[in-house]
């Protein structure tokens, strides 16, 4: 028997994730004395949690780290998705300090879980081992599996997160297969020996089969059509800031991983994945858009454009290389912001029993009742449309931009197409806020507090500032996809 | 020159901001900050004018916007010969309804959002104007677009209002799906956008590749511009309020696709086909939407029919490459129909909220100055030789056709102008010069409007009279003034004027057209119940405007509705139901599971994932 | 000796019964068996690989993998015990609230 060696520890290459992690291990501590009564400081922590991560991840950049045996990088593309999953995380502290409170679930746990489950979300980023990735995909899902079902007493909320665990566990046992077959094909699974190992050659049935199992468990993560029948099910019955955290950082996640499993270790068989995805990405934005327009359930129909735009992003990858997987960065950074803000807006206008306005007949009036309310969620609406110049649209642009260049005409053909289509599902929330009266006498949207007005603010700046000026973070999204080029 | 240039949008961009934040300080004193706001846009625009009169022209870049890669994409503005004309169209027509809406629009509830809206309209109209770039001119584009919704949408407490905002938005995303991969292809095939590398290097495009661009540009414009077949929005747009309909639906952003055309003609003319196909859909919305207009009782809608039937117009010229005559047309155009719009809005106003023709007339005695201010601009459209611009531009338009040889199409735009004449003394007669048929009440109320909605109504008469006999009269060589002033933007063609024959044919159909009006509605008292009744077939096809909308309804509306409803039934539950509980009974009765699989859904879903696994491994391993 | 690719293929019907597992049985404890079975199969198959290779990799993954199992036995029971208060039954059927 061979030693195993131990392996030289290099902790400073996982500086973000620890400032999470530490930060949720100190949520579950203090969460144990006084004062009891509220939470608000915790939630204040989970915030100051995630900042510091952020500032961290801004302090690395341009790092190159390896450590743990090759298992982890800190590297550009790392640190990118630590800016989004970041931001993702802080926008729905801010909104949960108020929604939680509201809906009477406030407890420590949840900014716990919350930071639990942002911290595997960034360790995706930076797995460069198959094993990595399955135990930060984990850390994700169990932490977001309970967060899923946060209101203990309510039925929809219950039904969520049983739904979303058991098709979660489901799938993560494809991709725990898959990699294990890949293991078997290789004898590694360490990104770069994987890549190591299939250069050159023609893919063995072994590792294209662990390949495809691989994608059925990414493909549940991102909700990319046909691995998307949960989406609706868990964004409509989870708290609303849980939505919106699924929604955002644990697709952004799972992108991170799937770029970087296909751009560096998987990179020989660019020519099976890509016609793959292409057939993936076209039925994922036709579905998603197509379905989106029968729902009155704004949370549902939000999942449902969630996952149209899942097959807008992967378009991206379609189109490969440095301008098709940065503009999947880019877009990703946009629909962050979108869509973080569009669930907040929903989660603040809530109705005095503290049930949700979810459907659209609710927000009949609402430019009337609460203008700045309704002007803020027509803006976030516009962007998810595509509408210049905000932020949805320059995504869009650089993602069919590459595509075209690429030499996916038809796709491109198909994505545009869906986006005209799916502009009548959005515009029509729009024409209710703004051009019909309530059936019923409904109590005015809530006023935000000064925390979810914040997060509602960031989300406005950061829209509008990535469609006016995209081009810094345009060569961000591109400088930092180039490591994984090299 | 570049810090007045961007003083123009600039105004309005502020107007637009101050009413939207502190709108509820403004409130009805919103038009204090709105009206000199255009009006200063439009002494910028003056100023700018006169120096592209001296020959400069401007074209500087705002910042990098969007870079991707080696494409870059700046905004960039570009000021030409072209752009001038359009600027002082815009702003100074802008200027005038501006005017005229603080009056119409006194005592509505959204008067502040209203010029908000208004102010927002025009900086996004200069911008789409001064766009040096393809990107620009999208998003501006897109943005005018929006404006027209807000606006039209914007009585929202009616259904009808809301609707027609939807359906102008949506109709126009059909055009705009294919401008926005004509854009994007003319990336793809030359790499840039910018208008001057675009123009200068169209040559290196094959021709088909030129047509196809050049077709999904057009279009767009047939979305923006009310062209066949995408013209249904327009005379619903007519829900908004009138000074709306005047400014963005007659004058300024409904031109936009023309204006479109002529800028890239460079890049039509690499491809006949396109500038054929532009031509006779222009021919043939001139031709159809008069012939639509002939019978409608609204008298907003009449307008509405008028403007796609002039656009029409304005198309088949700038498709037989007389560009300088179709932007001329654009100018008259703009003036005499925002002109009859004001004045409609005017009559409206008198009659309390009145647009059915049928209840109207007899107006004549009690608003005098609508009346003749009307009148000048029904002369005007109808093209009635001298008097007005609206003659001098139709002639160089016709003028083109003839010296081009086309005689089909010079044809079918003589119907066209004998149509457009009917119609035109129709709705004159019927509001203002036959017996009153309105209601006794609504009688003893009708009241000339106040000055600050009438001296627009002057203003844009005396442009209307006179803006053909200052830059309309062509000279020995067949060229106007105007032409002459587009001469860098468009080449000038040199040659024989259609002179005294195309007079004679112009005498000869704004004859048979008034004769036909005549003879039909001011002959005698008219019968209320007798106007726009369906009488015959062709009546009501007339009437229901070829059915277009009916088709498009059942055709395109309701089956999409019905797809999206099935796939969220059947798709989710069905295909599950069927397809996946067929595979799942094959797999349980593989198994030796004898169980018959009942339905729940979590198994439903993972059933899904398992048969989308099957399929891709199996996809993988079968390539 | 039995040869490794036994293994790996013992592995695979494993994997194949938790999978038919997930989608016929009705009770949500059964399917969270089922899944176990699926990832319990993977353990093999790595150390099967891991074997095969001569080298340690295959079954240190194992623990990790046994490690995230245990956490999802906690998360999984915990979740079905807080539907079991509320509904008194355990089918997943009962779970039919959202759909469409």
């Amino acid at each position: 028997m061979t030693p195993i060696p131990a392996p030289p520890v290099l902790l400073s290459a996982l500086t973000p994730v620890l400032v999470i992690l530490a930060a949720g291990a100190l949520v579950l501590l203090l969460d144990l004395v006084p004062p009891r009564d509220t939470k608000q400081h915790l939630g204040g922590l989970a915030l100051g949690g995630f900042v510091a991560s952020l500032l961290a991840s801004v302090w690395f950049w341009d790092a190159d780290l390896r450590a743990f045996r090759d298992m982890i990088a800190l590297d550009n593309f790392a640190l990118f998705f630590n800016l989004v999953i970041g931001y993702a995380g802080a926008l729905v502290v801010l909104l949960s300090m108020d929604y939680v409170r509201r809906t009477g679930a406030e407890t420590g746990e949840y900014y716990a879980l919350v930071l639990f489950a942002g911290s595997g979300m960034m360790l995706l980023g930076s797995a460069t081992d198959l094993i990595v990735v399955f135990l930060s995909l984990e850390l994700m899902s169990l932490s977001l599996y309970v967060l899923a079902g946060l209101f203990k007493t309510r039925l929809d909320s219950g039904e969520a997160s049983m739904k979303y665990f058991l098709l979660g566990a489901f799938a993560s046992s494809f991709l725990l297969y898959g990699i294990a077959l890949v293991y078997g094909a290789t004898g590694s699974t360490n990104f770069d020996k994987v890549a190591a190992a299939l250069a050159g050659k023609a893919p063995d049935g072994l590792v294209v089969v662990g390949l495809g199992l691989m994608l059925v468990g990414f493909g549940f993560k991102l909700s990319s059509v046909p691995f998307h029948m949960w989406a609706p099910d868990v964004y409509q019955g989870a708290p609303t800031t849980v939505t919106a955290f699924i929604a955002t950082g644990s697709k952004a996640a799972a992108f991170a991983a799937v770029i970087r499993l296909l751009f560096s270790a998987l990179r020989s068989m660019q020519p099976d994945w890509t016609v793959l995805l292409w057939g993936v990405a076209a039925l994922t934005m036709t579905v998603g858009n197509v379905v989106a327009i029968a729902q009155s359930n704004l949370k549902r129909m939000l999942a449902y454009s969630s996952v149209a735009h899942v097959g807008y992003m992967l378009v991206g990858l379609v189109a490969g290389g440095a301008s098709g997987a940065g503009a999947v960065l880019f877009y990703l950074l946009a629909y962050t912001f979108t869509t973080a803000g569009t669930f907040g807006v929903i989660s603040l206008c809530g109705r005095t029993s503290g049930d949700e306005s979810v459907d659209v007949r609710d927000y009949a009036g609402l430019a009337r009742r609460h203008p700045l309310l309704a002007f803020v969620l027509s803006l976030f609406l516009l962007s998810l449309i595509g509408i210049p110049p905000l932020a949805g649209f320059v995504g869009k642009f650089y993602l069919f931009g590459a595509a075209v260049r690429g030499g996916y005409l038809w796709l491109v053909v198909i994505g545009v197409l869906n986006s005209a289509i799916a502009a009548y599902y959005y515009l029509r929330v729009i024409v209710y806020m703004y051009m019909r009266e309530p059936e019923e006498a409904i109590p005015a949207g809530l006023v935000p507090s000064f925390a979810g007005g914040l997060a509602l603010a960031i989300s406005i700046v950061g829209i509008v500032l990535l469609g006016v000026m995209p081009a810094p973070f345009a060569n961000l999204a591109v400088a930092a996809v180039a490591p994984l080029l090299k | 020159m570049s810090t007045s240039v961007w003083l123009i949008p600039a105004f309005p961009l502020a107007g637009a901001l101050l009413n939207m934040v502190f709108g509820r300080f403004t409130g009805h004193r919103a038009h204090w900050i709105a009206v000199p706001a255009v009006g200063a846009s439009f002494v910028t625009a003056c100023t700018v004018f006169a120096r592209v009169a001296r020959g400069e022209t401007f074209t500087g870049p705002l910042f990098s916007w969007i870079v991707a890669g080696d494409f870059e994409a700046p905004a960039t503005v570009h000021v030409d010969a072209l752009s001038a004309v359009m600027l002082l169209a815009v702003t100074g027509v802008g200027f005038l309804i501006h005017l005229y809406s603080a009056g119409y629009m006194h005592g509505d509830p959204g008067f502040a959002r209203y010029f908000a809206y208004l102010n927002l309209f025009l900086f996004s109209m200069t911008m789409l104007v001064l766009a040096g770039n393809f990107l620009v001119l999208y998003v501006f584009w897109e943005a005018v677009g929006l404006c027209s919704y807000l606006l039209i949408g914007f009585w929202y407490t009616r259904k009808s209002a809301s609707d027609a905002g939807k359906k102008a938005f949506i109709v126009n995303r059909v055009g705009d799906f294919g401008f926005g991969l004509g854009v994007m292809w003319l990336w793809t095939a030359l790499g840039t956008l910018e208008y001057r590398e675009v123009f200068a290097s169209v040559g290196n495009l094959a021709p088909p590749t030129a047509t196809a661009i050049a077709l999904l540009l057009f279009m767009g414009a047939c979305g923006k511009s009310a062209q066949l077949p995408l013209h249904t929005w327009l005379p619903d747009a007519m829900e908004g309020p009138t000074p709306v309909s005047a400014l963005i639906h007659a004058a300024t952003m409904v031109t936009a696709g023309v204006y479109m055309v002529a800028r890239s003609h460079a890049l039509f003319e690499r491809s006949g086909t396109a500038l054929e196909v532009v031509a006779w859909v222009g021919v043939a919305t001139a031709v159809f939407a008069a012939t639509v207009g002939l019978i409608q009782p609204d008298i907003k809608r009449v307008l509405a029919y008028s403007t796609v039937s002039q656009l029409g117009y304005m198309f088949a010229a700038v498709g037989l490459g007389a560009y300088a005559a179709g932007i001329f047309h654009l100018v008259t155009h703009a003036f005499f129909k925002a002109l009859l719009f004001l004045g409609a809005g005017s009559v409206i106003h008198g009659m309390q909220g009145e647009q059915d023709l049928r209840k109207m007339g007899g107006l004549a005695p009690r608003m005098m100055t609508t009346t003749i201010t009307m009148t000048i601009g029904g002369i005007g459209l109808a093209g009635v030789p001298w008097i007005t611009a609206g003659f001098f531009s139709k002639e160089e338009i016709l003028s083109a056709a003839l010296g081009g040889r086309r005689y089909v199409i010079l044809a079918l735009l003589l119907l066209g102008a004998a149509l457009t004449t009917f119609y035109t003394f129709r709705l004159l007669f019927l509001a203002f010069f036959t017996d009153p048929r309105m209601s006794r009440e609504v009688a003893r109320h009708v009241h000339e409007s106040p000055a600050v909605m009438t001296v627009p109504l002057v203003a844009l008469a005396v442009l209307t009279l006179v803006t053909g006999w200052v830059v309309g009269i062509p000279s020995d060589k067949g060229t106007t003034v105007f032409a002459r002033f587009l001469a860098p933007v468009f080449p000038v063609h040199e040659g024989h004027h259609g002179g005294a024959l195309l007079l004679v044919l112009s005498f000869l159909v704004v004859g048979i057209g008034i004769a036909a009006a005549v003879s039909l509605y001011k002959l005698g008292p008219v019968r209320a119940d007798a106007v726009s009744q369906p009488r015959t077939p062709l009546h009501a096809l007339l009437l229901n405007a070829w059915y277009f909308d009916k088709l498009y309804d059942r055709v395109i509306v309701r089956p999409l509705y019905a797809l999206s409803v099935f796939s969220a039934q059947a798709i989710d539950l069905g295909v599950i139901d069927g397809i996946v509980n067929g595979l799942g009974r094959a797999v349980v009765a593989w198994a030796g599971a004898f169980r018959h699989l009942q339905t729940g859904y979590i198994v439903n879903y993972a059933l899904t994932m398992l048969a989308g696994a099957v399929v891709i491994v199996g996809f993988l391993l079968a390539r | 000796m039995v040869d490794d690719s036994w293994y790996v293929a013992l592995s695979a019907v494993l994997f194949t019964l938790g999978v038919i597992g997930v989608v016929i049985r009705r009770n949500p404890l059964v399917i969270f068996m089922s899944i176990e079975l699926m990832l319990n199969a993977a353990n093999l198959a790595l150390v099967a690989f891991g074997h095969r290779f001569g080298s340690p990799e295959g079954q240190t993954l194992v623990f990790f993998v046994m490690a995230v199992a245990a956490a999802e036995v906690a998360v999984g029971l915990a979740i079905i015990v807080t539907i079991f208060r509320l509904r008194r039954r355990l089918s997943v059927d009962d779970l039919s609230l959202m759909r469409w």
